[in-house]
């Protein structure tokens, strides 16, 4: 009886309608309008590659190719040499980003950290060609992100 | 026999084995730093420490010999506390350097800090900072990272003859150095960057290159002196990238020469990579297919009559090579190959006349050693680092005839011809057991070469070379290729007359001796993997390959048979060599038959069982050789002018070029000058 009278007056589709209701007009709203508007990230948030430099403009990297060695994905490539004024450095530093896998682990090995994984997440290309970035993409993204990338690093400073 | 007890594991070794040999022995491994196989024992850093029942503090294993009833413990807390301080210490003044250190990946002492070290420092104050030596355009020094195990002024004492670099004040001011600021002028230079147990001395050309762990390791032989040094290539892609000694107690122990070691920059220059044929109109060289050079090349060889075609195997050819091109021209009814092409025109019938009989162990069995036109330093660096053991451990006697040299042990100057040579014959005949006759190919340039021969056999007769255990006439060849050439019968029954020849098949010939010789109006075919003179030279040029990139046998001058490996591809289109004969057989419709490297290789050893015996000495019994003549007096001439430039791949390299500047013509390093 109790159930012929559920079905009979729609008891199921009312419940769900009050929910649809609720939430429509009385929960806060959680979907976002990306790209207008964009969710939380967290500090160690492991997005588009990047090669940082120091203050006064000297590049980090100095070509010792924990990176290249460690990473899983045997995405990196790297060639060194010495620089007229004796220094190492690279001469070449490609990431292919179609096949790494965001693990990280670079961005742990580095020792002046120089390769970091920045919090960009959107660098899609229309183009696979586009995905193999070189020495001087990875720099300049160094220098459009370094505010942020040095700020999530002394964030998470705290717990390494 | 001292029977001692290590770790509780019984061992007995023979007297005077210290205990970290005696360790060594029965696989308990003792870390060490400045402890070297083949060097003296300082003991002073301090890291072998052992603990030794009985004494009152741990001792250094290494220069503690082994006694009866030693009780040791290598791994006891005590040793484990002795070496994490001694490990402190040596940390205190090392730079935390590895990332940007080319030792890193293969460092001894980031590997025993890891094993024996703590996980961290305690030591807060300033480090000290050494300033870098220049030591020339082979050695880069970083000194700070140097924990002074003198190991490299060991070497440049008691291996290479040179008193160059010493440890210079005391206490915290403790340094290595040269006392006058130079290069470290001495052939084997590099190995100072091998014994170096942390990043202080690196190879300077290697510098920033690469990373060990990135490396393909190939084992092969080396082709720049007759020694067939046994070598490790180090390649990355297609590329060598540095190459390393690998140890032979027969041949190079663990050592190599700078020109063995730093040649390989000129294996990426000035290469043939793909096929040239000469334009008929225009007589210019242009690039040309495979098919195009070996048909032309084809329809040359079956225009020209068997007895106007000769066929030349340079310095550097491998016997497979030889083997296919001897066959290759039998095919086609000629005798006339010819692998002296430095007109160095000795009796090639009897092996004991051209080999190194005594084998380069039986250098230290010598009591005399009579040099004959030679200069061992520059045309076998580690036949003389042996004479100079020799020399050290029990003041062998060394006689030279022939232009003096700078040799690193004193030696008597015994005039510089062949009648000095009959002269010392009266002095020495009966006063040595094991005398040995150390004679330079080279000196058989000349036209006397036959009856020089025969004199020189004779001289080893009265001299008393020859006995029942024991045969002291040794030939020293330059030339990697020649003796297993002249094994497969890679000469002809007369002296060639090449200026006679329509066409000449030059295999890697560059020698000025045979290039200058041939006529205006000849074909010349050259294959090889570098040009110089002989691809100047030619009408079509078959690019071929290079001592790195073939798997092929070479026989040193002992008579010893080796394989080389390939460790990288032949660059464009070059092939490797005896591939190239057999294409070009077919070519001509009468394939050779054999078409891959273990059927040639089972033709050589069927005809020549001597090439079966891989890294093995047989040994030629002693016969008659030479031919009695007058012998002209005329004095031996240097065979070896520039030891950085002896032949076409070093003649390309870099380093090398830069190295005779500095080393050989005493002009200013290009470095500085620039500054």
């Amino acid at each position: 009886m109790t159930n012929f009278l559920n079905s009979f007056l729609l008891v199921e589709i009312v419940k769900g309608m009050m929910l649809t209701l609720k939430y429509m007009f009385f929960v806060p709203r959680v979907t976002i309008n990306y790209p207008y508007e964009k969710g939380p990230l967290s500090v160690r948030f492991r997005g588009e590659h990047a090669l940082r430099r120091y203050p006064n403009g000297e590049e980090r990297c100095i070509a010792c190719k924990l990176c290249e060695a460690i990473c899983p994905a045997q995405a990196i490539t790297i060639e060194a040499e010495p620089r007229e004024d004796g220094s190492r450095r690279t001469t070449r530093y490609d990431i292919d980003m179609t096949k790494c896998i965001y693990c990280g682990l670079c961005q742990e090995a580095c020792p002046v950290d120089a390769i970091v994984e920045g919090p960009n997440f959107e660098y899609a290309t229309e183009t696979r060609e586009e995905l193999f970035y070189n020495k001087q993409k990875l720099l300049d993204n160094g220098d459009r992100w370094e505010a942020q990338i040095a700020s999530n690093l002394a964030a998470d400073a705290l717990y390494r | 026999m001292p029977k001692l007890k290590i770790n509780d594991q019984d061992v007995e070794v023979s007297p005077g084995t210290s205990i970290l040999q005696a360790a060594e022995q029965i696989g308990v491994e003792i870390p060490r730093f400045c402890y070297h196989d083949k060097l003296s024992v300082p003991a002073n850093c301090r890291m072998c420490l052992v603990e030794l029942q009985g004494a009152p503090k741990p001792v250094a294993s290494c220069a503690m010999a082994a006694g009866d009833n030693m009780v040791v413990y290598t791994h006891s807390d005590k040793v484990k506390k002795a070496r994490n301080g001694v490990m402190e210490m040596l940390l205190i003044n090392h730079p935390l350097d590895c990332p940007i250190c080319d030792q890193g990946g293969e460092c001894d002492l980031q590997d025993q800090a890891v094993a024996y070290g703590f996980d961290r420092s305690r030591y807060h104050e300033h480090k000290r900072a050494v300033p870098d030596k220049n030591l020339g355009p082979l050695i880069k020094t970083v000194m700070t990272r140097c924990i002074n195990c003198t190991r490299c002024v060991r070497f440049g004492e008691e291996i290479a003859g040179v008193e160059t670099l010493g440890q210079l004040n005391r206490g915290e001011d403790a340094e290595i150095g040269t006392f006058i600021e130079t290069a470290v002028n001495t052939e084997l230079s590099g190995n100072m960057v091998d014994v170096c147990p942390v990043g202080a001395l690196t190879s300077k050309p290697y510098a920033f290159k690469a990373r060990p762990w990135e490396l393909k390791k190939t084992e092969t032989i080396d082709i720049h002196d007759g020694l067939g040094c046994n070598i490790r290539v180090d390649s990355r892609g297609s590329e060598v990238m540095r190459i390393l000694p690998r140890l032979n107690e027969s041949i190079n122990e663990e050592w190599i020469d700078d020109r063995t070691r730093y040649a390989y920059d000129g294996l990426k220059k000035n290469r043939l990579d793909r096929p040239y044929v000469r334009d008929a109109k225009t007589k210019v060289l242009r690039e040309s297919t495979w098919e195009e050079a070996l048909s032309v090349t084809a329809s040359a060889l079956t225009s020209t009559p068997p007895a106007q075609m000769a066929a030349f195997a340079g310095d550097l050819v491998d016997v497979e090579s030889a083997l296919a091109l001897k066959d290759l021209m039998a095919s086609m009814g000629c005798s006339n190959v010819e692998c002296r092409v430095d007109g160095a025109m000795f009796d090639p019938s009897v092996k004991a006349g051209y080999v190194m009989n005594s084998t380069l162990e039986g250098v230290e069995r010598a009591d005399l050693i009579i040099l004959v036109g030679v200069n061992p330093r520059h045309e076998a660096a580690l036949l003389n680092a042996r004479i100079r053991r020799n020399w050290l451990d029990r003041r062998v006697k060394v006689v030279l005839v022939g232009a003096s040299a700078e040799l690193t042990y004193p030696y008597t100057h015994a005039g510089t011809a062949p009648k000095d040579v009959v002269k010392l014959a009266q002095d020495y005949a009966g006063k040595a057991k094991y005398p040995m006759m150390i004679v330079g190919a080279g000196v058989f340039k000349r036209p006397d070469a036959m009856a020089l021969h025969a004199l020189l056999k004779d001289t080893a007769e009265k001299i008393g070379c020859l006995s029942d255990d024991w045969n002291g006439f040794n030939v020293l060849h330059m030339a990697a290729g020649r003796v297993g050439a002249l094994e497969i019968g890679f000469y002809p029954p007369q002296p060639l007359a090449i200026e006679q020849m329509s066409c000449v098949y030059l295999l890697g010939t560059d020698n000025p001796e045979t290039i200058s010789r041939i006529s205006k109006q000849a074909f010349v075919i050259y294959q090889g993997h570098h040009g110089g003179a002989g691809a100047a030279r030619a009408d079509v040029i078959l690019p071929g390959s290079a001592y790195t990139e073939k798997n092929a046998i070479y026989m040193n001058t002992e008579g010893r048979p080796q394989m080389a490996r390939k460790a990288v591809d032949a660059p464009g289109q070059a092939r490797e060599d005896w591939k190239i004969i057999r294409a070009l057989s077919g070519y001509r419709g009468a394939p050779l038959r054999y078409d891959d490297l273990s059927q040639i290789r089972a033709r050589l050893m069927r005809e020549y069982p001597q090439f079966d015996l891989m890294d093995e000495v047989s040994i030629g019994s002693w016969d008659k050789f030479g031919m009695s003549g007058n012998v002209l007096d005329q004095s031996f001439h240097v065979t070896v002018e520039d030891f950085y430039q002896t032949n076409i791949i070093t003649q390309a390299s870099d380093t090398l070029r830069e190295c005779s500047r500095v080393f050989t013509r005493g002009e200013t390093p290009l470095a500085e000058a620039a500054e």
